[in-house]
C-alpha cells in the first residue's frame, strides 16, 4: 500500500478504489426455505435426530416383517426369559449370527424357572425367512419376516413377559401405536391452536380475550386427573381401536393451549410489520394479508412448535397406559408395554422388562433435538 | 507527544460456514489524549468492530487475528490485543480506564433499576465507595451532564426520562470514574437534531474538562466537522484517510472520502444543483406512463385533529387524552413536493397516516384529486376506496421490515397489481420495466429481499410504490435508515421519477437537508401543530418562528465553514410556552396563522394576535 502525504499528518491509501465492488444484490437467489434448510443442516444433533426418527417412522408400514414373531404369540415354556445373547464365533469359528440355545429348569425351591443356555450347539439364525402370518400392509396374508428364530429354537434378544412373548417384537409393535398417536395427536391439537390462537391474533379486541381466558381455564386444570377422568368416561364396551383414537383425542384436546398461544404471539408480531400494513394499504383484504404473508411466515416457528410437542403426547400416551387407563391390550404401545414393568419385585427379578423406557426416551429425546433445531433455523436471531 | 490509544496493523475476522471473513485489514490509527478522533464509514465498513475490539467486546464468532492495541496511560503501554477478554486486567481497564457508550440509550440501561443505582454501581464495584459516597457523586456527575434536577434523578427510572436525558444519564455513567478514554459508538445516531446538537455540546465541554480522548464513531460527516480533532475513514474494512481534521475536511485525499463529500445534501448548495451519488442508480423511465397533473391542488388537509386514548397507569385512575395532531392544514399543488419537518412526537407521521387512510381524523377533511375533483378520503367507500389504495402509494422508512422475507422480488412487484386485478401477462412486463425504472437489473426478480443491500431493497419498495401508476407517494423518511453514500442515490431517483411520471410527493422527515434539498414547500411542525410554512427557498432565507431556526441552528453541517453554534443550543426550542413573544403558546393554546410574505406563515400567540387587530 502507497501512501500520500497530503499534509503533516494526512495519510491517504492510494490503492484502487471501485465504488461498486463487492456491491451486495449479486448475492445468492436462494429462497428463504432454502436459507431455512441450510440453517437446519449446520444443526448437526438436529439432523441426526431427524434421521433417526425417519427411520422410526419408516418402520411403522412394516412392523411385522421387522420383529421376529407376532405380538400375540405366545411360547409358553419360556415365561419370564432373560434376554438371549448374539453371538458371531463359536470356539473361535466364524458362524454368523446366531444364539445358544435356552433349556429350562423349574427350580422346585424357589419355584422359578432357571434358563440356561446350552454352549454347545449353536443356532444360526434365519433371515427373510417364513415365520407367524400377518396381513401385510392389512391387505394380502403373508408370511414373511427379516428374521427368525432358528429351526426348532428360540429368539428372545430382550427376552419375554409373563406369558412368554418376545419383548423385541412387542416394542416393535408398540413403536407403532406410540409414534402415530404423537403425530395424530399433534394434528388435532394443531388444528385446534391454529385456529383459536388465530382467531385470537388476527382478529385481537373481544376474541382475543375470550381464547385467552379459554386458555387460562384449560391451562389451570390439573392435567393427570383429567387424563384420568377423560379416559375413564371412554365406554368400556368399545373396542381397543377405539379407545385408541378416544385417547389420541383427548391428548389433543388437552395440549393445543401452548401452540394457540405461540401463534397468537407471532400474529401479533407479524401484523404491526411494515410488510403486512404495506399490503393492507395496496387494498389487500384480510383473507390475502393471511395466505399469502401471515401463514408463510410463521409456518416454520409452528412446525418448531409442533414438534416440541409431539414428546408430550407420547408421554402422555405412556403414562396413561402406564396407570392402565390408557389403551388396553391387545393393543400394543410402550406404554402398556411398560404397565407390564410396574410391579417392583417383577421388575427386580425380570429387570429387562424396563426396555421400552429406551424407546421412549430416545425418541423424545430425538423430537426435542428435532425442535430445537427447526427453531433455531426458523428464527437465528434467537 | 506518544498517543493514548495506538492500533497498530489491527486485523479481525468472523468464523463462518465458508471459513474466516475477515472484516478488517491491517488498521492502523492513533488517538492522542484528549483528543477526538472520529472514525468514519458507512454499515459494514469495520468502525464498530474497531471499538469492539478496542473494549474486547467482540461477538463470539470474531477474534483478533494479527495486530496491537496499545493503550498507553501510565509508563508501560498495555496491549489489549493480548489480553484475555474477560480477565481481570482487561475488565479493570473496562469502564475504569476506557468508557463506552452506545446507539440506543434506551435499551443500555436496565429498565429495572433507578438512574443513580445504575450509575452508583460502577462507583461501588470499582472503587469500593460506600453508598452515600457513591450518591453524592452521581448527583454531582448528573448535574454535571446537565440533569435539570439530579437529586430526584437518582430516583428515577429511565423509562421516565426522554431520549436526551437517558443518553445524558448514559455518559454520566461512562465518565463518573474520570476514564481516560470515552468510545462512543453513533452515540447520537437515535436522537432528534436538536437533542443531538445538545449531546455534542455537551461531549465536548466534558472533553475540555476532564481532558479525556475520544474515540467517536459515527457516519456523519457533519459531527465530524463539529466535534472531531482528527478523522480516520474507513471503507471495507481497509483505512484510506486519515489525519488532522481542517486537512482531511478541506482537501480530501481519497475518491471516496471525495465523493462522500459530495454525495451529503448540504444548506449551501446552488439552485438546481444535483447532488453526485458515489454509485448512481441508472434508471429507465419508460415515456408513456406519465400523469398530466392536475391544475390546482392534488391534496388538500383541512384542519385535521387526532386524539389517543392511553389506558391509565393506575387502577381507577382517568385514562389519559394525547392530542398528537390539532388542527393541521396542508396543501399539495399536483406534481410538486411537500416537506413536511418535525421531530420525534411532532405528528408528523400520524397525519401521514390520516392521508394514507389508515387512520381516522377526529376533526377536519383530507381531500384528493383523483382526477375528478377534490374529494373527502375518509368518506370514499367500495370501488372509489379501492381506486384510492391504488392512487396513493407509501414508501415505508425501513427498507429491511416493508419487504415481505419469503416473496421474490417478481411477487413483491406483482402483489399490488394481482391485488388490482391486471392481467398476469401485463404484470411480468411491468415488473421488468418497474425494475428498469429504478436502475435495477431485471434479471434480479427472481431473487428474494435479503440478497440486496439497503438502498437497493429502498428502490424495490419504490418500484412497488409505482406499480400501478399512482399519482401521490407518501414517502414516509425515505432515506433515515439508509447509509449516508447512498442517501444520495435514492433522493435523484425519486426527483427524476417525479419529473419523467409527473408524481406529487408529501416527504416526512426530521432531516432538514433532506427536506430541503427535495421539496418545493414545507411545513414545520411542532407538539402536533404547524408552527411555520412557506416555499422552500423562502424558509430558509428567513425562517421566522424559533422552533425553525432551532432546528437549522441544529443541523451538524459537514462544511467547516458553518460550525454549530453550541451556545445556543438549550433544548427549550420545542416547548411552546418558552417561545419568545409573540410567539409564545400558553398550555393548550392554539395560537393563529399569521402571513409574513406571500405564501410564508407562522403562528402566533392569541394574545398577540389581537393586540395586532
Amino acid at each position: 500500500m502507497m501512501e500520500r502525504v497530503g499534509g503533516p499528518g494526512h495519510f491517504v491509501d492510494t490503492g484502487p478504489f471501485d465504488p461498486d465492488a463487492g456491491d451486495p444484490g449479486r448475492g445468492e437467489a436462494a429462497s428463504a426455505w432454502r436459507l431455512f434448510l441450510r440453517r437446519f443442516l449446520r444443526h448437526r444433533l438436529a439432523v441426526a435426530s431427524a434421521l433417526v426418527l425417519a427411520a422410526l417412522y419408516a418402520s411403522v408400514p412394516f412392523v411385522e416383517w421387522l420383529a421376529p414373531y407376532g405380538q400375540a404369540r405366545r411360547n409358553g415354556d419360556f415365561i419370564h426369559a432373560p434376554p438371549q445373547g448374539l453371538h458371531l464365533f463359536h470356539d473361535g469359528r466364524f458362524v454368523g449370527p446366531f444364539v445358544y440355545p435356552y433349556r429350562a429348569e423349574l427350580d422346585l425351591q424357589t419355584f422359578r424357572r432357571d434358563y440356561r443356555s446350552d454352549r454347545s450347539r449353536p443356532q444360526p439364525l434365519r433371515f427373510l425367512c417364513r415365520g407367524d402370518g400377518y396381513p401385510f400392509l392389512g391387505l394380502f396374508p403373508a408370511d414373511r419376516h427379516l428374521v427368525c428364530p432358528p429351526e426348532g429354537g428360540t429368539l428372545f434378544l430382550l427376552g419375554t413377559d409373563r406369558l412368554g412373548r418376545d419383548l423385541l417384537s412387542r416394542l416393535v409393535y408398540g413403536a407403532r401405536v406410540s409414534l402415530i398417536i404423537g403425530l395424530v395427536g399433534v394434528s388435532i391439537s394443531f388444528a385446534l391452536g391454529l385456529i383459536l390462537g388465530g382467531i385470537a391474533g388476527y382478529f385481537g379486541g373481544a376474541a382475543d380475550a375470550a381464547v385467552q381466558r379459554l386458555i387460562e381455564i384449560v391451562r389451570s386444570l390439573p392435567e393427570l386427573p383429567l387424563w384420568l377422568a377423560l379416559s375413564a368416561a371412554l365406554p368400556p364396551t368399545w373396542s381397543p381401536l377405539w379407545v385408541f383414537f378416544g385417547i389420541t383425542i383427548i391428548l389433543g384436546l388437552l395440549d393445543w393451549p401452548g401452540l394457540a398461544r405461540a401463534v397468537r404471539a407471532k400474529l401479533l408480531a407479524l401484523r404491526e410489520e411494515d410488510f403486512v400494513q404495506a399490503a393492507e394499504l395496496m387494498g389487500a383484504t384480510p383473507a390475502r394479508v393471511i395466505a399469502r404473508h401471515l401463514i408463510p411466515n410463521f409456518m416454520s416457528h409452528l412446525i418448531a412448535s409442533a414438534t416440541l410437542a409431539i414428546p408430550t403426547m407420547i408421554l402422555g400416551e405412556t403414562a396413561l397406559s402406564f396407570l392402565g387407563l390408557g389403551l388396553r391390550p391387545p393393543v400394543t404401545s410402550w406404554g402398556v408395554l411398560l404397565n407390564e414393568a410396574q410391579n417392583l419385585a417383577a421388575v427386580q427379578l425380570y429387570p429387562w422388562l424396563l426396555w421400552p423406557v429406551v424407546p421412549v426416551l430416545v425418541t423424545v429425546l430425538a423430537f426435542n433435538f428435532l425442535g430445537d433445531g427447526l427453531r433455531d433455523a426458523a428464527d437465528p436471531y434467537q | 507527544m506518544s498517543p493514548l490509544l495506538s492500533i497498530r496493523d489491527l486485523s479481525v475476522a468472523f468464523r463462518t460456514d465458508t471459513g474466516r471473513a475477515e472484516v478488517l485489514h491491517g488498521l492502523s490509527l492513533d488517538v492522542g489524549a484528549g483528543r477526538t478522533l472520529a472514525l468514519v464509514g458507512e454499515s459494514g465498513s469495520g468502525k464498530s468492530v474497531t471499538a469492539q475490539a478496542v473494549l474486547r467486546i467482540l461477538p463470539p464468532a470474531a477474534e483478533i487475528t494479527t495486530g496491537r492495541i496499545l493503550f498507553a496511560e501510565g509508563a508501560q503501554p498495555t496491549d489489549i490485543a493480548a489480553l484475555i477478554p474477560d480477565g481481570a486486567v482487561m475488565s479493570a481497564l473496562r469502564g475504569q480506564r476506557i468508557a463506552m457508550i452506545f446507539q440506543e440509550p434506551m435499551t443500555s440501561l436496565s429498565p429495572l433499576h433507578t438512574i443513580g443505582d445504575q450509575i452508583g454501581e460502577a462507583l461501588r464495584v470499582h472503587t469500593g465507595a460506600s453508598r452515600r459516597q457513591a450518591d453524592a457523586e452521581t448527583r454531582e456527575a448528573l448535574a454535571r451532564v446537565g440533569f435539570p434536577d439530579p437529586a430526584r434523578a437518582l430516583t428515577t427510572y429511565p423509562f421516565e426520562l426522554s431520549g436526551g436525558l437517558r443518553q445524558r444519564a448514559m455518559i454520566a455513567m461512562a465518565l463518573i470514574l474520570k476514564p481516560a478514554l470515552l468510545v462512543a459508538d453513533e452515540p447520537t445516531t437515535a436522537l432528534d437534531v436538536t437533542t443531538q446538537a445538545q449531546i455534542l455540546a455537551l461531549l465536548r465541554r466534558l472533553q475540555d474538562e476532564t481532558g479525556m480522548a475520544m474515540l467517536l464513531i459515527t457516519h456523519d460527516l457533519g459531527i465530524v466537522a463539529n466535534i472531531a480533532h482528527d478523522v480516520a475513514v474507513l471503507y471495507r474494512g481497509r483505512l484510506v484517510e486519515s489525519g488532522p481534521r481542517d486537512t482531511v475536511l478541506r482537501r480530501p485525499g481519497h475518491p471516496y472520502l471525495r465523493a462522500l463529500m459530495r454525495a451529503v445534501p448540504r444548506f449551501d448548495m446552488a439552485p438546481g444543483e444535483r447532488l453526485a451519488p458515489i454509485r448512481a442508480a441508472r434508471a429507465e423511465i419508460p415515456p408513456m406512463d406519465r400523469h398530466a397533473a392536475p391544475a390546482g391542488d392534488i391534496l388538500r388537509v383541512e384542519g385535521v385533529g387526532k386524539s389517543f386514548v392511553l389506558r391509565a397507569g393506575r387502577l381507577f385512575a382517568k385514562p389519559r387524552i394525547v392530542r398528537a395532531v390539532s388542527d393541521v392544514s396542508l396543501r399539495l399543488a399536483g406534481g410538486r413536493t411537500l416537506g413536511l419537518v418535525g421531530e420525534s412526537g411532532s405528528g408528523k407521521t400520524t397525519v401521514s397516516k390520516m392521508v394514507m387512510r389508515a387512520l381516522a381524523p377526529d376533526s377536519g377533511r383530507v381531500l384528493f384529486d383523483a382526477g375528478a375533483g377534490l374529494a373527502d378520503v375518509h368518506d370514499l367507500e367500495g370501488a372509489r376506496l379501492f381506486a384510492y389504495r391504488g392512487l396513493v402509494q407509501l414508501v415505508f422508512q425501513d427498507p429491511y421490515a416493508s419487504l415481505d422475507p419469503r416473496m421474490s422480488v417478481r411477487q413483491i412487484l406483482g402483489e399490488p397489481m394481482e391485488i388490482h386485478g391486471v392481467e398476469p401477462r401485463l404484470r411480468s412486463r411491468r415488473a421488468r420495466d418497474l425494475m428498469a425504472m429504478v436502475g435495477l437489473d431485471p434479471a434480479a426478480l427472481a431473487r428474494y429481499p435479503h440478497a440486496f443491500s439497503g438502498g437497493q431493497r429502498q428502490r424495490i419498495c419504490i418500484a412497488r410504490a409505482l406499480a400501478l401508476n399512482p399519482r401521490l407517494l407518501v414517502l414516509d423518511e425515505p432515506v433515515s435508515a439508509l447509509d449516508v453514500s447512498v442517501q444520495a442515490q435514492i433522493l435523484n431517483l425519486l426527483k427524476d421519477l417525479q419529473a419523467a411520471l409527473g408524481l406529487s410527493y408529501l416527504i416526512v422527515s426530521h432531516n432538514l437537508a433532506v427536506v430541503d434539498y427535495m421539496a418545493d414547500d414545507i411545513s414545520v411542525m411542532c407538539r402536533g401543530r404547524i408552527v411555520e410554512e412557506a416555499p422552500r427557498a423562502a424558509l430558509f432565507r428567513n425562517p421566522a418562528h424559533p422552533y425553525t431556526r432551532a432546528l437549522l441552528a441544529a443541523v451538524p453541517d459537514p462544511s467547516l465553514d458553518h460550525p454549530l453554534d453550541f451556545a445556543a443550543v438549550t433544548g427549550e426550542a420545542s416547548d411552546p410556552d418558552r417561545w419568545p413573544e409573540p410567539f409564545r403558546l400558553a398550555p393548550d393554546e392554539a395560537g393563529t396563522m399569521r402571513a409574513i410574505e406571500p405564501g410564508h406563515r407562522i403562528r402566533v400567540g392569541a394574545a398577540h394576535a389581537r393586540e395586532a387587530a
